[in-house]
């Protein structure tokens, strides 16, 4: 039976049905940038943009204490040790504070290694700001070696009053297979 | 509609010679043919994943180990919640859709006959993929029926590609019925009817097409995201590489929540239409029906992370969600209402159809109750991922959905198969069905809410005799399948001729053409429809 008077044709309805799920079948992997824009610009999830803040010149607020904890770990099957010096810190917002976190490789070659952030509560994640920080670089560790990495930040004083706790959490991950080249290139002998 | 009788003639094969042997039901372009092969492929699965369900009671029906290894007790879980969603309930509805749509609306077939064929021929291949993946070198699917990622990537058996491969066959499968029903309902409609005068059943699968259309795509990407993690070193969903396992559920359960609509609202179309016809009565609300349905399929759209209340959302997102997951109880309770409201001081007969109707609103409702509580985030806590959620779909997607295929199944039979179906073996049937659906799905919400986690194959010893009970009413469930089987059978062979309208009280085009219905209906478009079938 062929369309009847006035209705639109079958190929106009099945052209425009097909570019919607083309349509979709795209949404589905925008998705993936348009959930990275929501968290950064949100803080949901704990994700943050890990760029480097400007340095603290935010008046401290010592009426308010929060308690800034550390947790560490590596990846699966990722060997080296990894922990902060310290588990924890109460600081003062606006308050700079310089944490040194410690890593070794025991395994007999070199490697490089990242270490991604997350913080909780996910609200948290807005107003801590690293000055400076280890994961902002990959780290490069020799055969056998340790090194102690530092993290520096502050909280900023607009941070909710009903935040008393911060939880950082820092996983490890082997990039040895991905390093960048001024990761590499701490391996390279000196030439004598 | 009575108007219209007797304008359809058998036009039997006088524009085909119908190929006869496989190549007919190889290369049918017949809506008929197609709905058939849709429903009897659908319980075929039906048997096949219930069976695999058979596996799961067995394993539990005492703690401890003894039949199967718990990793081939994930691949029955997964395997039995992929095929019943995507190879029974999926494909049941298709098929009642082919069967029903051009009827309902007196088109002489669908509107894309050729595309029809493919979109059936296709799903055996994807099931058989799925299933033959259970039998490679480290099992087949394991991580559940939402596989999750890591489950899925990092995790899971060298066979996963297979598993990917059909899904995305079952997804085109999908969508070609969905662009066909869409198309077909748009264009194909007998002179008079308006889209406010559409049967209810080509209603709701016109909205659930909708559906189909906008997130089939979005599934279909996210098996391709899990695909390329885990063979060709992406990391959409691994934090290694910069990507979020969190990110997986999201984009799994924008699929997956209005995935559960697109397995209900057919259902809504079913029991809308066998409702008014044993009662007796005008469908109370029928515009009110339409625009619930449509809200639900709108809604389905914001409520996807109510399945991920416990991944650390922010408060306010939880709430959010919440309140639009309860707001979705409101159109669905116009429905409810809408049905009783029907019954109401009618005179009702309790045929089979009626039956499965009449069980369909209540223990649908069950589900939909403990749909809500599972809404409120902060009791979520306590029932996400036990056996109170398990008791949840299950009364929607069983006695739910499935029941509404049931009533759907006795109340056209007779317009499939020309004869009247057992009604005393029905009625077995549906007894024995409703009393042991309930011994199975009912006490797990017990068991949940006790805190008996879901996918594991052991449990604490307290959960001993409600799990005893849970399995005894699974096998007696299983069994009583059979009985259908047996009534559908024996429906096709022979028995009671049907008149062209078995059902007094029941209109609509699908009655005027006689029983069997031909080969070919409505090669001319009927003439006189004035109002929708429900409203009489």
């Amino acid at each position: 039976m062929s369309a009847q008077q006035g209705k639109p044709d079958n190929t106009r309805i099945i052209r425009r049905l097909l570019l919607t799920v083309i349509g979709m079948f795209a949404f589905g992997f925008a998705l993936v940038p348009l959930y990275d824009v929501f968290c950064d610009i949100t803080g949901f999830n704990g994700r943050f943009t890990d760029g480097q803040a400007a340095a603290n010149t935010k008046a401290v607020d010592t009426s308010r204490t929060v308690n800034v904890q550390f947790i560490t770990r590596v990846n699966q099957g990722m060997p080296w040790g990894f922990e902060p010096e310290v588990r924890s810190v109460r600081i003062h917002p606006g308050e700079t504070k310089v944490v040194n976190f410690l890593a070794n490789n025991p395994t007999g070659s070199d490697m490089v290694a990242q270490a991604i952030p997350s913080v909780a509560p996910g609200e948290a994640s807005l107003y801590l700001n690293k000055v400076e920080c280890f994961c902002f670089n990959q780290q490069p560790l020799a055969a056998g070696t340790k090194t102690a990495m530092p993290m520096q930040f502050y909280l900023d004083p607009e941070i909710p009053d009903h935040i008393h706790t911060v939880t950082l959490s820092y996983t490890m991950y082997d990039m040895t297979e991905n390093a960048t080249p001024d990761a590499l290139a701490a391996f390279v002998q000196p030439a004598n | 509609m009575s108007t219209v009788v007797g304008e359809m003639d058998q036009h039997d094969d006088h524009h085909h010679h119908a190929p006869s042997g496989l190549t007919r039901w190889l290369f049918t372009t017949n809506h008929k043919d197609i709905g058939s092969m849709y429903l009897w492929f659908s319980f075929i699965m039906f048997l096949v994943g219930g069976s695999m369900a058979m596996v799961i009671r067995a394993e539990l029906f005492q703690p401890g180990l003894q039949l199967v290894d718990p990793h081939f007790f994930n691949q029955m879980t997964t395997v039995h919640g992929l095929i019943m969603v995507f190879g029974a309930v999926m494909p049941a509805f298709t098929g009642l859709a082919n069967w029903m749509i051009p009827m309902m609306i007196g088109a002489p077939d669908m509107a894309l006959p050729r595309m029809n064929n493919w979109s059936f021929w296709i799903l055996p291949f994807a099931f058989a993929i799925l299933l033959a993946s259970l039998f490679m070198e480290g099992g087949g699917p394991a991580f559940g029926w939402t596989f999750y990622a890591p489950l899925s990537t990092t995790y899971s058996s060298d066979s996963t590609a297979l598993f990917v491969f059909s899904v995305h066959i079952m997804g085109i499968s999908s969508i070609m019925g969905a662009i066909n029903v869409i198309v077909t309902i748009m264009n194909m409609r007998a002179p008079g009817m308006t889209y406010m005068k559409m049967p209810l059943f080509v209603w709701s699968w016109f909205i659930t097409a909708f559906l189909l259309i906008a997130v089939m795509p979005v599934l279909a990407g996210a098996v391709t995201m899990v695909l390329t993690d885990k063979y060709f070193g992406t990391s959409f969903f691994d934090a290694a590489g910069g990507g979020d396992p969190v990110m997986f559920q999201h984009i799994f359960w924008f699929f997956g929540h209005p995935e559960v609509y697109i397995m209900i609202l057919p259902s809504f179309g079913i029991v809308s239409a066998i409702i008014p016809a044993f009662a007796r009565k005008p469908l109370f609300g029928y515009a009110s029906m339409v625009y619930a349905t449509a809200a639900i399929a709108g809604l389905s759209f914001l409520v996807w992370a109510h399945h991920m209340f416990t991944t650390g959302m922010p408060v306010f997102a939880e709430l959010f969600f919440m309140y639009c997951t309860m707001l979705i109880s409101v159109p669905t309770g116009v429905k409810v209402f809408n049905w009783v409201a029907t019954m109401w001081r009618g005179s009702i007969t309790f045929e089979t159809p009626m039956l499965f109707a009449l069980a369909f609103v209540i223990l649908f409702t069950i589900g939909g109750f403990s749909g809500l509580m599972l809404a409120i985030t902060p009791v979520d806590f306590q029932y996400h991922d036990t056996y109170f959620v398990v008791a949840h779909f299950h009364y929607v997607l069983v006695s739910g959905a499935i029941f509404s295929i049931m009533a759907a199944a006795y109340y056209w039979l007779p317009k499939w198969t020309g004869h009247m179906y057992d009604e005393g073996l029905a009625k077995l049937h549906f007894w024995a069905s409703l009393i042991s659906v309930n011994v199975l799905f009912f006490p797990m919400h017990f068991a949940g809410l006790a805190g008996m986690p879901r996918r594991i194959p052991d449990y604490s010893l307290q959960f001993a005799d409600i799990n005893q009970i849970v399995s005894i009413g699974g096998f007696a469930f299983g069994l009583s399948q059979l009985i259908f089987l047996w009534v559908v059978i024996k429906c096709v062979k022979g028995g009671e001729k049907a008149p062209a309208k078995p059902w007094e009280g029941a209109d609509g085009l699908e009655w005027t053409v006689p029983s069997p219905a031909p080969y070919h209906t409505f090669d001319t478009p009927p003439k006189g429809f004035d109002k929708p079938p429900e409203v009489k």
